[in-house]
C-alpha cells in the first residue's frame, strides 16, 4: 500500500477517529484527487494538442478566449454541457446511455496505479502493469456498446473495428510491457520506478530496451486510438465512428476518455521506460519530492507531445495495413524479443553481460522492424502506382465498343 | 419491546463489503440467464465476471482477479459480445429464456446443485493455519511463475497445446475453399 495513505491513516487514527471512519476517509481523498485532477489535466491536455497541432499545420490555434487561448477548453465545455442531449430513435437505451459513463470509468481507474512520486501512488499493487493491460478492456466494451446501442451502421462498423484494433494490439503491448517486467522482476510501478534509479536516477529502462519501448510507443498510439491509428473514427469514411450519434455531454464524455486515455499510456510509457520519477536530484530533502513529481510530468508530457507530433505527421492506416503491421510485424518481433531475453535471463551470466545482450537483441529487433515497414511501404508505393496508372484509368473509362 | 430470537450480528466493513459484492454477482448471474434480449444477457455476465474477479479481490488474490478481468472480461465477454451482434437475427429480436426442455433442464441444474452443494458440504478441506504465504505479494507472484515452469510444467504445456490445437482448427474451419 502506498505511502500516502498510510500517512493519512496514522494522523486520522492519532487525532481520535475510529480505524473504519479513517479507511473509508481515506479511501475517498485518494478518489476524489484521481477524478478531480484526472478531468483537469485533461483540459491541459486538449488546449495543448490543439495548439501543438495548429503549429505543426502552419496555424495559430486557439488565440482567444483567455492567454494564449487557455480558457477555450473551458468555453468548449460550457457549450457542449448546455447542448442538447438527442436519443436516437430505437437506440438501445441501456446500452446507449451506459457506454460514455464506462468509457470515463475504464480510464480513470487507471490513475488508480501509474505513480507520481515516491509514496505518491494511487494504490501500489504488485500486479500493477497487469492492471493496466486489464482494465483497457473496459474502453472496448464501452465502444462496442456505444456501437451497437447506437443503432447507426457506420457507429456499428466502428465498434467491430475497435475490438478488431484494440484486441489486437493488446497482445505486443504486454509482450513489450512484458519485457520490462522480466527484466525487473516486479510488476508494481513503484518498484520499477526505484529500480530504474542506478546512474544518478538515469538508468531508464529504454536506454537498455530502445525496442521494447518503441514497439510499447507504438502500441500505446494504437491502444489510445490515436492518429495513425484512428481509423476507428475516420472521418472520412465513418464520420465520427462509434460516438456519431453522441451529442452533448455524453460526446464530451467520449472526448475526455480518448484524451486521458492517451495521457494515461504516456504515463505508464514514462514509468516504464524513462525511469518514473527517478532523476538527477530526487533524493534531496525537502525538494526531492517536489523535483521527482516535476520529473514524473515532464516525461509524461514529453511522451504525450511526441503522440501529438505523430499525430500532425502521419497519415492515417487501412484497416488491413493496421492489421498485418500487428500480427505480421510487431507480435513475431515482441515474441522473438521475450525469447531472447528469457534466454539470456536464465543463463547464469554477470549483469552487465546481460543488459548488454538484451541491448543487442532489442537492436536486432528495432532493426528488423524498421526494415520490415521499410519495405512494406515501398511495396505498397509500387502497388498503388501500378493500380492507378493512367492507361488503365482512360482504359475503363471508355464506352465499351459494340 | 420484544426480543429479537437470534441476535443479528452486526457485519464488519468486510463482511459488508462482501455481501454486497456478493449479492451483486448473484443478481447479474440471475438476470444472464432470465433476460429476453441476448445483448443485455452478455452485459449481464460481465456484471457477473467483475463481481468474481471482486470476490477474488476480497479473498486478497489480487493477480488472480486481474488475471479474471483480463481473460474473462477482456477477451471472452468481449467475443460473445461480437458473435451476439454478428448474428443479427439475434441482436435486436426478443428471445424467450424458456423452452420446452425447461423442466428437465432445471431438473438437472437442481442435481448438479445438490451434487456441488454435497462436495462441498462433506470434503474436509484442507485449510492453511496462516493465508497469508512468506513474504509480500510479490514474492508471491515470484513463486507462481516458477511452480508453472517447475513443478506444473507438463499441465502448463498441455494447455498451450489444447489452445494451439483450438488455433488450428479454427483456422481450418474459416478458411476459404481453394
Amino acid at each position: 500500500m502506498a505511502e500516502w495513505y498510510q500517512v493519512l491513516m496514522t494522523a486520522l487514527v492519532g487525532a481520535g477517529v475510529p480505524e473504519w471512519i479513517a479507511t473509508a476517509i481515506a479511501l475517498l481523498v485518494g478518489v476524489t484527487a484521481i477524478g478531480l485532477v484526472a478531468p483537469l489535466i485533461a483540459l491541459i491536455l486538449v488546449w495543448l494538442l490543439r495548439k501543438v497541432i495548429s503549429r505543426i499545420q502552419d496555424r495559430i490555434g486557439p488565440n482567444r478566449v483567455g492567454r494564449f487561448g487557455l480558457l477555450q477548453t473551458i468555453a468548449d465545455i460550457v457549450k457542449l454541457l448546455s447542448k442538447e442531449g438527442i436519443n436516437p430513435s430505437r437506440a438501445d437505451f441501456m446500452a446507449y446511455n451506459l457506454a460514455p459513463i464506462l468509457s470515463v470509468f475504464g480510464v480513470l481507474l487507471l490513475f488508480a496505479v501509474v505513480p507520481v512520486t515516491r509514496g505518491l501512488i494511487g494504490v501500489d499493487i504488485n500486479v500493477g502493469v497487469l492492471y493496466i493491460v486489464a482494465l483497457g478492456s473496459i474502453g472496448i466494451m464501452a465502444a462496442l456498446m456505444a456501437g451497437w446501442g447506437s443503432n447507426n451502421k457506420y457507429a456499428l462498423l466502428s465498434g467491430f473495428r475497435v475490438v478488431a484494433q484494440l484486441l489486437s494490439y493488446e497482445i505486443p503491448l504486454v509482450l513489450s510491457m512484458l519485457a520490462v517486467v522480466l527484466y525487473a522482476g516486479t510488476m508494481s510501478f513503484g518498484e520499477l520506478a526505484e529500480q530504474q534509479g542506478n546512474f544518478l536516477g538515469l538508468g531508464w529502462y529504454v536506454f537498455l530496451m530502445p525496442g521494447a519501448a518503441l514497439i510499447f510507443f507504438v502500441c500505446a498510439l494504437a491502444e489510445s486510438e490515436q492518429t495513425p491509428f484512428d481509423l476507428l473514427e475516420a472521418e472520412s469514411e465513418l464520420i465520427a465512428g462509434f460516438h456519431i450519434e453522441y451529442s452533448g455531454m455524453r460526446f464530451a464524455m467520449f472526448f475526455l476518455a480518448q484524451f486521458l486515455g492517451g495521457f494515461v499510456f504516456a504515463w505508464v510509457g514514462a514509468a516504464m521506460f524513462l525511469g518514473g520519477w527517478q532523476g538527477p536530484g530526487v533524493d534531496l530533502p525537502g525538494i526531492g519530492g517536489f523535483l521527482a513529481a516535476g520529473y514524473m510530468m515532464l516525461k509524461t508530457f514529453a511522451i504525450y507531445l511526441l503522440m501529438i507530433w505523430v499525430r500532425g505527421t502521419f497519415p492515417r492506416l487501412r484497416v488491413d495495413q493496421m492489421m498485418s503491421f500487428c500480427w505480421k510485424i510487431l507480435v513475431p518481433l515482441t515474441v522473438g524479443l521475450i525469447s531472447w531475453q528469457m534466454v539470456v535471463q536464465v543463463l547464469d551470466l554477470p549483469t552487465p553481460v546481460i543488459a548488454v545482450l538484451v541491448l543487442v537483441g532489442n537492436l536486432l529487433v528495432m532493426g528488423i522492424g524498421l526494415y520490415a515497414v521499410g519495405r512494406a511501404i515501398r511495396q505498397e508505393g509500387f502497388r498503388t502506382k501500378r493500380a492507378f496508372t493512367p492507361d488503365s484509368l482512360i482504359g475503363t473509362m471508355q464506352p465499351v465498343a459494340e | 419491546m420484544p426480543e429479537l430470537p437470534v441476535e443479528i450480528p452486526i457485519p464488519t466493513p468486510h463482511q459488508a463489503v462482501f455481501i454486497m459484492v456478493a449479492v451483486a454477482t448473484g443478481v447479474a448471474s440471475l438476470l444472464v440467464v432470465t433476460n429476453r434480449n441476448l445483448f443485455y444477457s452478455a452485459l449481464c455476465l460481465v456484471g457477473a465476471l467483475f463481481g468474481v474477479a471482486g470476490v477474488y479481490v476480497l479473498l486478497e488474490a489480487e493477480f488472480l482477479a486481474i488475471t479474471q478481468v483480463l481473460v474473462y472480461v477482456g477477451a471472452i465477454a468481449t467475443l460473445i459480445t461480437f458473435a451476439i451482434m454478428l448474428t443479427r437475427g439475434i441482436m435486436f429480436g426478443v428471445t424467450s429464456p424458456n423452452n420446452r426442455h425447461m423442466f428437465a433442464v432445471m431438473s438437472m441444474a437442481l442435481l448438479v446443485f445438490l451434487l456441488v452443494a454435497g462436495v462441498v458440504d462433506r470434503v474436509p478441506w484442507a485449510v492453511a493455519e496462516d493465508l497469508t504465504l512468506s513474504g509480500d505479494g510479490k514474492s508471491m507472484i515470484v513463486d507462481l511463475g516458477w511452480e508453472f515452469v517447475t513443478t506444473y510444467a507438463l499441465p502448463l504445456e498441455l494447455i498451450g497445446l489444447l489452445l494451439l490445437i483450438a488455433l488450428v482448427g479454427a483456422v481450418m474451419l474459416a478458411r476459404d475453399d481453394e
